[in-house]
């Protein structure tokens, strides 16, 4: 199934495949986010409950939505390693852990700050806050995993393990979170819902998105890339990338 | 099956030899669980309505320390290859060993639970929820523990690390256990709830044993 | 017949070994040689299919190790750890062990008698010397009907008794078509005529270029 796939399993055509990807997510991904952000913060209209506060969607919906997806994606890679034996891919697991963490720490900071004019405290144990927290968890688990092992080789196997058990657990810790949410405090008002939206506020949030996963998807893979320099420094091929420049 | 009997028979004479590794993580329960009256102030009605998060949290708490243990001596002998390269090496073998955890470290929790409750002031109705949710999600517990255990097996000092791994994977359980209590203590029916946690622990027991099986052949490497 | 295929390993990016090759015939012994750090335990594990060489393969019978239906049957591994757990007595291990292993658990009563542990069937293991200890590890080439013995050093601990009583066995199941892979310092063990030697010399970083 993966036969078209298998040139690249080798390190130096996979390193210079991704460059070229890594030269279109980084631009686009760049060059999206500032059209995106400036659109949103400048130029949409005020929602008419929450006034300017609201705007902080353009950076909270992007984070929270890309850190849950970049979970899915590092378990995708977890499994592609793990049946097929791509070393590789177990790679990628760990190239993509540490950015998903932060973008996981970005969307719970940008609710907090939200949360400051919306619920006049920083922290509410709101369902889709309590997930990304313990979301936070599961990639932190992944990275300490693999920086616990001395062998890195088993480090990335035992956190493609561990990142694909966390991916069956994720959307039922979502969904306990959200019923238990629901039990405790049901007259939360819920402004992460928006139903209806203005397509003038949509489409600056739309393309953030976007951007913010191309971006996720540049910095994974300049990640992988210097991992692939550090773990074949004793290759040829890499002498050879080194003094062309690139 | 006779190598599944001879696994359970040696980890029960294991048990035997080395009665700290049962007791331990008991006498912990009951010390976590005494500390927090002391900490919040004895009032019946505050003890009543904290009582299923604190023991459920004291719960998760002492099977996971009881966890480190898990493979660890096998680990260090060189049992653990042996197992591996066993004709018999798969998903049964390893559920032998892990279903021989849960009955030394799950059931005699399970059994002292009474007594927890009583300490915290739980109520008769409540008590059975407990007792029930306990029979049911512990297995959870163990199996999803195993996976933590066997990643970290062969990485040194691995206590806090095996938390970070397995305590965010325990909260759906901690969630819809400490529920279906508080459904109970309210005479609400909490029947869902237990068949959630049902649920849960049966695909624990499906899934997991691969995943603990793949992780101990990494940790062996 | 167990066969190596080009087998290549790097540690921490140093090669210990590369394009390693070797077929093992029955009756035959592999006697792997080297210097400390130079690789053997490694081959050894990559051999009994404990742990993944960088590349090549190993073939039993022909199949690959990892898809072969009676590999894990036909071999007894002995590691650096003796696989004795200290708690329990010679006895209670080798039950355990034989059950893992299909062997015969009859006998081991005459066996521990064998191997000089009378008197010591029910002592934990805890409280029997290294040597002690190794002797029940080996218990199991009496116990065991495998073809193929992979060894990681087993003379270490044991006094010159046991190391005549297994040099007999070593040569008694070469006989009787066995097959031997074994690292030890002791090499004359092994019956010269039946073993083949397998030197590791790990390159100096600089010559290594070979990708």
């Amino acid at each position: 199934m993966f036969k078209w796939l298998h040139p690249y399993a080798k390190s130096e055509n996979l390193y210079r495949l991704s460059g070229k990807f890594l030269f279109w997510f980084g631009w686009l991904g760049t060059i999206g986010a500032i059209i995106g952000t400036i659109w949103g913060l400048a130029f949409t209209p005020a929602d008419y409950q929450q006034g300017d506060s609201f705007r902080i969607i353009y950076l909270h919906v992007p984070t929270a939505m890309m850190s849950m997806s970049g979970y899915l994606g590092m378990a995708i890679a977890a499994f592609i390693g793990t049946v097929w034996q791509q070393r590789h891919a177990d790679m990628t697991v760990i190239a993509l852990a540490p950015v998903g963490a932060v973008y996981t720490f970005l969307a719970l900071f940008t609710g907090a700050v939200w949360g400051k004019p919306t619920w006049g405290t920083y922290w509410v144990w709101d369902a889709r806050l309590t997930s990304e927290l313990i979301l936070l968890f599961l990639y932190l688990g992944v990275i300490a995993l693999y920086y616990a092992y001395e062998d890195k080789r088993s480090g990335a196997r035992a956190a493609a393990i561990l990142a694909m058990v966390g991916v069956i657990n994720v959307p039922i810790i979502h969904y306990s979170v959200v019923w238990w949410n629901s039990l405790h405090q049901g007259a939360t008002v819920t402004v992460f819902e928006k139903p209806k939206m203005d397509s003038s506020m949509l489409w600056p949030l739309l393309i953030n998105i976007v951007a913010f996963g191309l971006i996720l998807g540049a910095l994974t893979l300049m990640r992988l890339r210097n991992d692939l320099l550090m773990k074949e420094g004793h290759r040829p091929w890499v002498k050879k990338v080194l003094e062309e420049g690139r | 099956m006779t190598v599944w009997l001879e696994t359970m028979r040696r980890e029960t004479l294991l048990v035997m030899r080395k009665k700290s590794d049962v007791l331990n993580p008991l006498v912990f329960y009951l010390l976590v669980i005494s500390l927090f009256p002391l900490g919040v102030g004895p009032a019946p009605e505050t003890l009543a309505r904290i009582a299923p998060g604190v023991i459920w949290v004291a719960v998760l708490l002492s099977v996971m320390l009881s966890l480190e243990r898990l493979f660890r001596d096998d680990y260090r002998d060189g049992s653990l290859e042996q197992l591996l390269l066993s004709p018999h090496v798969g998903a049964g073998l390893i559920l032998a060993k892990i279903l021989s955890h849960w009955l030394m470290v799950c059931v005699p929790i399970l059994i002292l639970s009474p007594l927890a409750a009583l300490l915290m002031g739980v109520s008769p109705p409540a008590l059975v929820a407990m007792m029930l949710s306990l029979l049911v999600a512990t297995p959870a517990l163990s199996m999803i523990g195993a996976v933590g255990s066997a990643l970290t097996v062969g990485v040194g000092r691995s206590g806090v690390l095996l938390s970070l791994l397995i305590l965010p994977l325990f909260i759906p359980v901690l969630i819809f256990a400490t529920a279906a209590i508080d459904a109970a203590a309210m005479s609400l029916p909490y029947l869902g709830q237990l068949a959630l946690l049902a649920a849960f622990s049966a695909a624990a027991i499906t899934l997991t044993p691969f995943a603990v099986l793949a992780a101990l052949k990494i940790s062996v490497q | 017949m167990l066969s190596a295929r080009r087998l290549s390993l790097a540690r921490q990016s140093r090669q210990l070994f590369s394009d390693v090759s070797f077929s093992l015939e029955p009756g035959r012994a592999l006697l792997l040689q080297g210097r400390n750090g130079a690789g053997k335990t490694s081959m050894l594990r990559i051999l009994a299919g404990l742990s993944q060489a960088d590349d090549g393969q190993v073939l039993w019978q022909d199949s690959p190790i990892q898809q072969s239906e009676n590999f894990h049957a036909s071999l007894l591994y002995l590691g650096h750890q003796p696989a004795v757990n200290v708690e329990l007595s010679p006895t209670e291990n080798l039950r355990y062990l034989c059950a893992l292993h299909d062997d015969n658990a009859e006998s081991i009563a005459n066996i521990l008698v064998a191997v000089g542990l009378a008197g010591y069937e029910d002592v934990p293991a805890g409280q029997l010397s290294a040597g002690q200890q190794r002797r029940i590890a080996l218990s199991r080439l009496w116990l065991s009907k495998a073809p193929l013995w992979i060894l990681d050093e087993p003379l270490t601990a044991l006094d010159v008794k046991a190391v005549a009583g297994l040099e007999k066995r070593f040569k008694q199941h070469l006989d009787a078509g066995g097959m031997l892979i074994v690292t030890t310092h002791q090499p004359a063990v092994l019956p010269e005529h039946a073993t083949t030697r397998l030197e590791l010399s790990c390159p100096e970083p600089e010559s290594e270029a070979s990708a």
